[in-house]
């Protein structure tokens, strides 16, 4: 399973992944690439990983997840050059009911920050570059 | 490849800028250990700026500083991570 993914995200494909006739709750995340950032413009995003360890590491998530709450999830983290706008990152959580599709979809996405070894670089208007530390 | 005293040293993000490289082949160090490793690395031009124990994977597995280290080894030394 590729997580990782220089092409476009496609939620809707990761919706029909996580959807069956016995889940009636799908619950989505899609994170995208903001203009500012602490008070700078931003024009663009590049983002890179450590591929080895970062596909390793979104399948233990989602196996963590899928252990916790009877759902079904799908995730994908764009890399390489991003524009204002873009999705950079998507996360489906699908299960019986909204619950632990919430639940389940929220955990992945605050475990992929914390965990998933991607970086990313951000161009700012007035020419400079700078790494993204979290806060 | 397995028998040299070599490891492969990765590099990323912000932490690649400072050594100016994101790729090094380093001896097998004495002691052969994580820590000794970043010692090292913190030796090197623009490494000072590197904290005294960043986060560090061997082989792609999360590793702590009194890990040791062998031939043939990937230790890549992680900025913090900023993905999402």
């Amino acid at each position: 399973m590729d997580f990782l993914t220089e092409a476009p995200l496609d939620l809707a494909e990761l919706v029909a992944e996580v959807s069956d006739t016995d889940r009636g709750g799908v619950a989505t995340f899609l994170g995208l690439v903001r203009d500012h950032h602490e008070g700078r413009r931003v024009l663009r995003l590049e983002y890179s990983a450590y591929g080895p360890m970062a596909e390793a590491e979104c399948a233990t998530i989602v196996a963590e997840a899928e252990a916790r709450w009877p759902v079904r999830i799908a995730v994908r983290h764009r890399l390489g050059m991003l524009a204002i706008g873009d999705a950079a990152v998507a996360v489906a959580a699908g299960g019986a009911h909204r619950d632990e599709a919430f639940a389940a979809c929220r955990q992945v996405i605050e475990e992929l920050k914390r965990r998933v070894p991607i970086w990313k670089k951000e161009f700012y208007a007035d020419g400079s570059v700078g790494w993204v530390e979290p806060t | 490849m397995a028998d040299t005293p070599f490891l492969r040293v990765l590099l990323f993000a912000r932490y690649a800028d400072l050594l100016g490289t994101d790729l090094l082949r380093l001896p097998v160090p004495e002691p052969p250990t994580v820590a000794r490793v970043i010692e090292l690395l913190r030796q090197r031009p623009g490494g000072a700026q590197l904290p005294a124990m960043p986060l560090v994977a061997v082989n792609a597995r999360q590793a702590r500083g009194s890990d040791p280290v062998q031939a043939g080894d990937e230790v890549a030394v992680l900025p913090p991570m900023a993905g999402g």
